[in-house]
C-alpha cells in the first residue's frame, strides 16, 4: 500500500499525531559555532543555522526526533526548515543544500525506521519552508511592480530541495508555513514536476500560516481563498500552522475544515509569545485548547510548532486518544476560483 | 457576491475593459507604459460590478509577456481589485504562462482548443492544471471553429472527454462556443446566436458541471457605433442564453439594460433577430436601429456643416475629402440642375478630380486618399451612366484624355499594384479596360486593337511572369503593333525590362516605377508634343543600359566546384532536435484573430506607396496623416473579417526525416525519398565569405530534419465580388492588401508553432515585434525568393505536403491560388540565415538541370533572372 492510502486508512480510525519543533529544542542544546560549523569550511558564521545540524551534529537532530517518537508521534517531519538555496545564502551554504536535505531525510527514515519495528507505523515529512524572499509583494514601496524573485527561480529552488529530500527518503513533502500564497504555487508545481519525473506518487501535505487574527496569510489569501488557490495539488493534508496559539487558529480552523475534501492538519505554537518572545503555555493547557478541536471534530492530525516540546506533543497524543476523527466532507462539485478572497460559481 | 456557502453567482460577469484588444483608452496605457493609470481602469471595473477582471495584452507592438506580468503584479497591490479572480485572456501560451507566474490566487486561463490536435491541447491543459488555473476551451478543433449548433456540441463533447479522463476537474472546465456576429446581412449568420443558445443546453446536459461562458461584444458588431442597440441585443441574448446554462460573459458590466426596460419594439426586433425568427428580421433591425443611435448629435452637426453648402462645392468636398455618404443624392441633384447629364462629370466632378489631381501631384495627397476619391468618382458616374446613355450622347464627349488596357499576365493572379494604377489613371482622366489577372497574350492583344488602346500596360509579382511579359512583347511585335507597352510590378525593373522586354518590341517599352509615375507617364504618351521626346528619351536610356551592361560584364562567377570547395561550414553542435511530432499536420481553420498582433503593417503601408516603417510612419510629416487614416480604415475592416468571419486561414505544415547528398536533400515523405535540388552562390566572395546553398544547413554526416508548409487565406471571393458591385475599389484594394498581409502574418505565427511545439526546438518568448523582426532560430524560405528562386520547386513542395497543402493550388507558372498565400521550407539549424543566390553559371544551370531531371531550355526558362 501507498504511503498516502497507508496515512489514510490510519486516519479514518483515529486521529493521528505529528510531531512538535526543531528550533525550540536546539535551542535548549546550546550550541557553540564549532557544533554548527563542524569541520565543514564556510565563510559565514554558521550559529544558528539550525538545518546545517543535519551534516555536523546528526546526534542532535536523532535524539530530538527519538524523543518525539517517545510523545507518541505517528508523523516526523525532517529539520529542514530552511534548506533551501535562497535561505542557506544568508550563510553562504548553498552548496549544501542537496547534502542537508539527503542527510536529514535519512536521519529521520532510519528513526522512524527503528520506532516503527516496535510501535507502528511512523510516516516520514519532509518539510519545506517558504524561504525568506516573497514572489507576491515588492520589497520596494516605490516600486509595487517590483520583484525579488521570479516564480522559475523560486520553482527551481523548491525542486533542488524536494528532489534531495526524496532522494533521503520521506514519504511526503510537506510544504509549511505558507505565507505568500504564490511560493505555495511554486512548491507545489515543483512537486508534481518531481512526482512526473519519479514516476510514482509523491503526497504533498499542505500548511499556511496567517499573519493577522482576521485570517489573512501575508499575500492577502484568507484561508478558503487559500483552499480553492491550492486544492489543484490535491494535497494529502492542509491545514493551519505557527501563526497563533490553538485558541486563535480555532475558527479559521473551523472554515477549512468545512471546506477541504481532504485531512485537515494543524500545528499550533505554544499559545502566544511573551513579552521576551518566549512561548510559555504549559503543555497541558495547549493539549486543552486541542481537545476543543477535537471535540467539535475539526481536525484528523494534530501536532505542535514553535515553543512547543515533547512535553506539549505527549500532552496532545493524549488527549487524541479515543477522540473521533474529522469525517472528510465529499468533494463539491462547483467550481472554485479566488483572487484574494474565494469566489464560488454553482454547478 | 463571496458567499462561499451559498448557492454562488448565478451569471458571473466577467469583466473587459483591462483589454488592450477591446479597449482602445486601455491600450492607449499600457503602451504609454501608464501603469498607474491602467490599475484605475481595472479598480473601476470591480467597482462597477465586474466579478471576474478578464486581462488581455495581445497587441502588435507590445512586449505581451512582459505587459502582462507588469500589470498583474501591479494589481496584486491593490487588495480591492486583487480580491476577484483574474481572467487571463492572450492566444499566445507563453503570454498566459507569463501571467500564471504572477497570479497568486487561482484563475483562469483564456483559451485553450483542440485546433493544434489532441496531443498538444491535454499537454497545455496539464500545464493549466499544474498551475492552479480553470480553463476557458473554445469550440475549435483541427478542422476549424464550430458554427452550428452540432459542431459545438460535438467538439466541445470532445474535448470534455478527453480533459476528464486525463483527471482535469470538470468543474474547471469552461466551454466558449463563440459567439458570432448576427443581423450581417449574411444567410449563413442567421442562426448564429439560436445555435449557441441551443449548444449551450446540449453542452450542460452531456458535460456535467462545466460552465459556458462568451464574449458579447461580437454579437452585435454588425450595429458597432451604435450603443443602445448593442446593449438592447446583448440583453436580449442573455435573457435567452442564461437560461439555456450560460453562466458567465465578458460584458460591459456597467452597459447592461434591464431587459424589461427595454423599448418593447427594439426588443423584439431584437428578439426575432437573436431566434431567427423572421426571414426580413435582420433588415426590420436594422431600419429600426437608425431610430435608436445615440446623442452624439452634436459632433454629427458639426460634421454636417459641408452639407449646406451649393451641390458643386459639396460635390467637389466629397471628392477631395472621399466621403461617399451622400455622393448619389448631391449628383442627382447636380444633374437635375444642368442641361446635360455629362456636364455633371465634365462640370464639378472633374474640377473636384483635378483638385485631388493636383494635390496627389504635389505630393499632398497619397494613394489611399485619391483611391478614396475615385470609389466617390466612380459612384457618381454611375449613378449618371443610365442617364447620358438615356440621352444617347455616347458622341465621344466620355472619350478621356486616352485609352489604356491593363492586365496581369498569365500565371500570375497578384493585381494590387495594376488595381492601384487603375485607379489613379481612371482618377486622371483615362478610360481602363482592366482584363484582370491570368491574362493570355493572346486577350490583350485582341482587347488592346478591338478597342483601340492608346496603351497596354502589363502586370505580375511573381518572376516567371517576368518572361511572360518578354512573351507578351514578342506577341505583340509579331502583330506588328505600335502601341506603347508599359511594365510594373514589384519583381519588374528597368534592367530587365532594357535587356529583355524592350529588344522583343520595336515600339515603345516603358518601365512605371510605381503608380504616381504612371500619369506623367501615360500622359505623355497621349501627347501630341511629349510622346516623342518621352519615348526617344526612355529608348537612349536603355541602350545605355544595355551598352552599360555589355561594357562592364558581370561580377565574375566561380565555377561551381570552387563555390562547392567554399561552401558555408556545417556546425554540428547547431543541428536542431528530431521533431516532437514529425509528419504532416494540416490546419483547417486557424483563429483569425491570432494572426491580428502579428501584423507586419510595414510592407502594408508600401502597397500603398506610403514609404516609412511602421509604427513610426503614423508620425510621419509628411505621409502620418494620410497613413493614419488608412491605418484606421484597415483596422476597422481588419475587425469586420475576424468578426464576421470573411476568410478562413487555412495550413499545412510537413516535417520530414532527411539526408543531404551534395546540394541536394532527399526527404523522407511518406514512403518516398523526394530529391530537392536547392543553388549555390557562385558569384566570387571576399576572403572568408562563403559561397551558400540552403543544403548546406542540412547536417552532411547523417540524419537531419526539414520541414514544409504552405498557408492560404480562403474565401476572399465573395467579398471582392461584393466591392466590385458597389463599385469600391478602395475597398477591393484594402482587403486584398490585408489578405496578404493575414497570409504573411499566418505564416509567422504558424513558424513560431513549428519551432516551439511541433518541431520543438526552441523555447521563445519573442513579442510580437521580435518575432516581425525574425529574432528566433531558422528560417522559411520560399521557393521564388531569393535564397530558393526555382519557383518551380513548389509543385515537388506541395506535392510532400500531400497535394494541396491548406488547400491552396498553383497556377501553371507556379502562383499560389489563393493569391493570399505563402509557402516554404523551414530549416531549423540555429546558423541558418537568409541570403540571395543570385547570378548562377551555365555549369550550375547545366547540372542542376540534370538534378532536377528537366530539360536544360525549362531550367533556363525558370531561372532566367539568376542568369542575366
Amino acid at each position: 500500500m501507498s504511503a498516502a492510502l497507508d496515512l489514510r486508512a490510519a486516519a479514518a480510525q483515529r486521529v493521528l499525531v505529528k510531531d512538535g519543533a526543531y528550533g525550540t529544542l536546539i535551542q535548549g542544546e546550546n550550541l557553540k559555532e564549532e557544533d554548527f560549523r563542524g569541520d565543514l569550511s564556510l565563510g559565514h558564521d554558521q550559529r544558528g543555522n539550525n538545518d546545517l545540524l543535519n551534516l555536523t551534529r546528526p546526534d542532535v537532530i536523532r535524539k530530538i526526533a527519538e524523543r518525539f517518537v517517545a510523545s507518541g508521534v505517528d508523523i516526523l517531519a525532517t529539520n529542514t526548515f530552511n534548506a533551501n538555496r535562497i535561505s542557506q545564502a544568508d550563510y553562504g551554504a548553498e552548496a549544501l543544500v542537496q547534502d542537508i536535505n539527503r542527510a536529514a531525510a535519512r536521519i529521520i527514515r532510519k528513526v522512524a525506521e527503528e520506532a516503527g519495528a516496535k510501535n507502528g507505523k511512523i510516516w516520514v515529512a519532509g518539510a519545506i519552508g517558504p524561504t525568506n524572499k516573497t514572489l507576491s509583494l515588492s520589497p520596494d514601496v516605490n516600486d509595487p511592480g517590483y520583484r525579488e524573485v521570479t516564480f522559475e527561480e523560486v520553482k527551481t529552488v523548491y525542486r533542488e530541495q524536494i528532489d534531495a529530500l526524496v532522494e533521503g527518503g520521506v514519504d511526503f513533502v510537506l510544504i509549511e508555513t505558507v505565507f505568500d500564497t504564490l511560493n505555495c504555487k511554486a512548491a507545489i508545481m515543483a512537486a508534481l514536476e518531481a512526482e512526473v519525473a519519479l514516476g510514482r506518487e509523491l503526497p504533498i501535505m499542505i500548511s499556511m500560516t496567517l499573519t493577522d487574527l482576521s485570517g489573512r496569510n501575508l499575500s492577502g489569501h484568507t484561508v478558503e481563498g487559500f483552499w480553492a488557490t491550492v486544492r489543484h495539488a490535491r494535497p494529502l493534508t492542509i491545514g493551519l500552522n505557527c501563526s497563533f496559539g490553538a485558541a486563535q487558529l480555532r475558527p479559521h480552523l473551523a472554515a477549512l475544515s468545512q471546506k477541504a475534501e481532504t485531512l485537515i492538519m494543524a500545528y499550533p505554537n505554544a499559545g502566544l509569545p511573551n513579552e521576551l518572545g518566549c512561548y510559555d503555555e504549559a503543555a497541558e493547557e495547549t493539549a486543552a485548547q486541542v481537545r476543543e478541536w477535537l471535540e467539535e471534530g475539526l481536525v484528523n492530525i494534530v501536532g505542535g510548532c514553535c515553543g512547543t516540546t515533547p512535553a506539549h506533543i505527549a500532552a496532545i497524543a493524549n488527549v487524541t486518544e479515543g477522540a473521533a476523527p474529522r469525517r472528510v466532507p465529499n468533494a463539491p462539485t462547483s467550481t472554485l476560483l479566488s483572487g484574494l478572497e474565494p469566489m464560488v460559481i454553482a454547478a | 457576491m463571496n458567499d462561499f456557502a451559498g448557492a454562488g453567482a448565478r451569471f458571473v460577469n466577467i469583466g473587459e475593459r483591462t483589454n488592450v484588444t477591446g479597449s482602445a483608452k486601455f491600450k492607449k496605457l499600457i503602451l504609454s507604459d501608464d501603469y498607474d493609470a491602467a490599475v484605475t481602469v481595472a479598480r473601476d471595473q470591480v467597482e462597477a460590478g465586474a466579478q471576474i477582471i478578464d486581462v488581455n495584452m495581445d497587441e502588435a507592438l507590445l512586449d505581451g509577456e512582459k505587459a502582462m506580468a507588469t500589470f498583474l503584479k501591479r494589481i496584486a497591490a491593490e487588495p480591492d481589485i486583487a480580491r476577484v479572480p483574474v481572467m487571463i485572456d492572450s492566444s499566445k501560451w507563453s503570454v498566459i504562462e507569463a501571467g500564471l507566474q504572477c497570479v497568486s490566487g487561482k484563475p483562469i486561463v483564456n483559451s485553450i482548443s483542440l485546433k493544434e490536435g489532441e496531443g498538444l491541447f491535454l499537454k497545455a491543459a496539464r500545464k493549466v492544471r499544474d498551475y492552479g488555473a480553470a480553463v476557458v476551451v473554445m469550440a475549435f478543433d483541427e478542422t476549424g471553429q464550430a458554427d452550428t449548433k452540432e459542431r459545438k456540441v460535438e467538439i466541445c463533447e470532445r474535448a470534455y472527454k478527453l480533459l476528464v479522463a486525463d483527471g482535469f476537474p470538470p468543474e474547471d472546465i469552461i466551454f466558449d462556443p463563440n459567439v458570432f456576429a448576427v443581423a450581417t446581412g449574411i444567410d449563413e449568420h442567421r442562426r448564429y446566436a439560436l445555435d449557441f443558445i441551443e449548444a449551450t443546453r446540449e453542452i450542460r446536459e452531456r458535460c456535467p458541471h462545466v460552465h459556458i461562458s462568451g464574449g458579447l461584444s461580437n454579437l452585435s458588431f454588425s450595429f458597432r457605433g451604435n450603443e443602445p442597440v448593442r446593449r438592447a441585443m446583448h440583453s436580449v441574448f442573455l435573457y435567452h442564453a442564461i437560461p439555456a446554462g450560460m453562466d458567465m460573459g465578458i460584458v460591459n458590466a456597467g452597459q447592461l439594460d434591464v431587459y424589461d426596460q427595454i423599448d418593447p419594439e427594439l426588443r423584439e426586433a431584437c428578439e426575432d433577430v437573436i431566434l431567427d425568427r423572421r426571414d426580413d428580421a435582420t433588415e426590420r433591425l436594422i431600419v429600426l436601429a437608425e431610430r435608436f443611435r445615440g446623442t452624439d448629435a452634436a459632433e454629427e452637426k458639426k460634421a454636417a456643416e459641408w452639407r449646406g453648402w451649393p451641390v458643386d462645392q459639396r460635390l467637389a468636398h466629397a471628392l477631395v475629402k472621399g466621403i461617399d455618404a451622400h455622393i448619389v443624392e448631391d449628383t442627382e441633384e447636380a444633374r437635375q440642375a444642368f442641361a446635360r447629364p455629362i456636364e455633371v462629370i465634365e462640370g464639378p466632378l472633374m474640377d473636384g478630380m483635378n483638385v485631388v489631381g493636383d494635390l496627389f501631384g504635389s505630393g499632398k495627397m497619397f494613394l489611399p486618399q485619391v483611391v478614396k476619391s475615385a470609389r466617390v468618382m466612380k459612384r457618381a458616374v454611375a449613378h449618371l451612366l443610365p442617364f447620358i446613355e438615356a440621352e444617347k450622347e455616347k458622341s465621344g464627349s466620355t472619350q478621356g484624355k486616352g485609352r489604356v488596357v491593363m492586365a496581369t499576365v498569365k500565371g500570375d493572379v497578384h493585381d494590387i499594384g495594376k488595381n492601384i494604377v487603375g485607379v489613379v489613371l481612371q482618377c486622371n482622366g483615362f478610360e481602363v479596360i482592366d482584363l484582370g489577372v491570368m491574362v493570355s497574350w493572346q486577350d490583350i492583344l485582341k482587347a488592346a486593337n478591338d478597342n483601340s488602346a492608346d496603351m497596354i500596360g502589363l502586370s505580375g509579382l511573381i518572376t516567371p511572369s517576368l518572361d511572360e511579359m518578354v512573351t507578351v512583347a514578342g506577341e505583340m511585335e509579331r502583330a506588328a503593333m505600335t502601341m506603347p507597352l508599359l511594365i510594373g510590378g514589384a519583381t519588374t525593373s528597368k534592367v530587365h525590362t532594357a535587356l529583355r522586354i524592350d529588344p522583343a518590341y520595336q515600339g515603345p517599352v516603358i518601365h512605371v516605377l510605381d503608380a504616381s509615375r504612371a500619369v506623367g507617364v501615360a500622359s505623355s504618351l497621349v501627347s501630341d508634343t511629349q510622346r516623342v521626346p518621352l519615348v526617344e528619351a526612355t529608348a537612349d536610356d536603355y541602350d545605355k543600359i544595355r551598352k552599360a551592361r555589355e561594357r562592364s560584364g558581370h561580377s565574375e562567377l566561380a565555377t561551381l566546384a570552387d563555390a562547392r570547395a567554399n561552401a558555408f561550414p556545417y556546425d554540428p553542435s547547431g543541428k536542431a532536435p528530431a521533431p516532437q511530432f514529425p509528419g504532416l499536420h494540416h490546419f483547417g481553420e486557424w483563429p483569425l484573430k491570432d494572426l491580428k498582433a502579428s501584423i507586419d503593417w510595414t510592407p502594408f503601408f508600401r502597397a500603398w506607396e506610403l514609404a516609412g516603417t511602421y509604427p513610426a510612419i503614423l508620425d510621419d510629416p509628411v505621409v502620418g496623416e494620410s497613413a493614419r487614416s488608412l491605418f484606421k480604415d484597415a483596422q476597422a475592416m481588419l475587425d469586420q473579417i475576424i468578426a464576421e468571419r470573411w476568410v478562413t486561414p487555412k495550413g499545412t505544415v510537413g516535417l520530414w526525416r532527411c539526408r543531404r547528398e551534395g546540394d541536394d536533400v532527399l526527404i523522407l515523405a511518406g514512403n518516398d525519398w523526394t530529391r530537392v535540388p536547392f543553388l549555390r552562390q557562385q558569384v566570387k566572395k571576399r576572403e572568408g565569405r562563403p559561397n551558400m546553398c540552403l543544403a548546406d544547413f542540412i547536417d552532411p554526416d547523417g540524419e537531419d530534419w526539414i520541414g514544409g508548409f504552405a498557408v492560404g487565406i480562403h474565401g476572399m471571393e465573395p467579398h471582392l465580388e461584393r466591392f466590385k458591385q458597389t463599385v469600391d475599389d478602395y475597398d477591393d484594394i484594402l482587403f486584398k492588401a490585408l489578405g496578404d498581409r493575414l497570409a504573411e502574418s499566418f505564416a509567422e505565427v504558424l513558424h513560431a508553432h513549428v519551432r516551439n511545439k511541433l518541431w520543438d526546438y526552441a523555447d521563445e518568448h519573442l513579442s510580437n515585434a521580435e518575432l516581425i523582426r525574425e529574432h528566433y532560430q531558422g528560417i522559411r524560405p520560399a521557393p521564388g525568393y531569393p535564397a530558393c528562386p526555382d519557383h518551380s520547386l513548389k509543385p515537388i513542395l506541395f506535392e510532400m505536403l500531400g497535394g494541396a497543402p491548406g488547400e491552396v493550388s498553383l497556377t501553371e507558372n507556379f502562383a499560389m491560388l489563393p493569391t493570399s498565400a505563402v509557402s516554404g521550407f523551414y530549416f531549423g539549424h540555429r546558423e541558418s540565415q537568409y541570403f540571395g543566390v543570385a547570378r548562377i553559371g551555365q555549369d550550375q544551370l547545366q547540372e542542376y538541370a540534370g538534378r532536377r531531371d528537366i530539360e536544360v531550355d525549362v531550367a533556363t526558362r525558370w531561372l532566367r533572372p539568376n542568369l542575366d
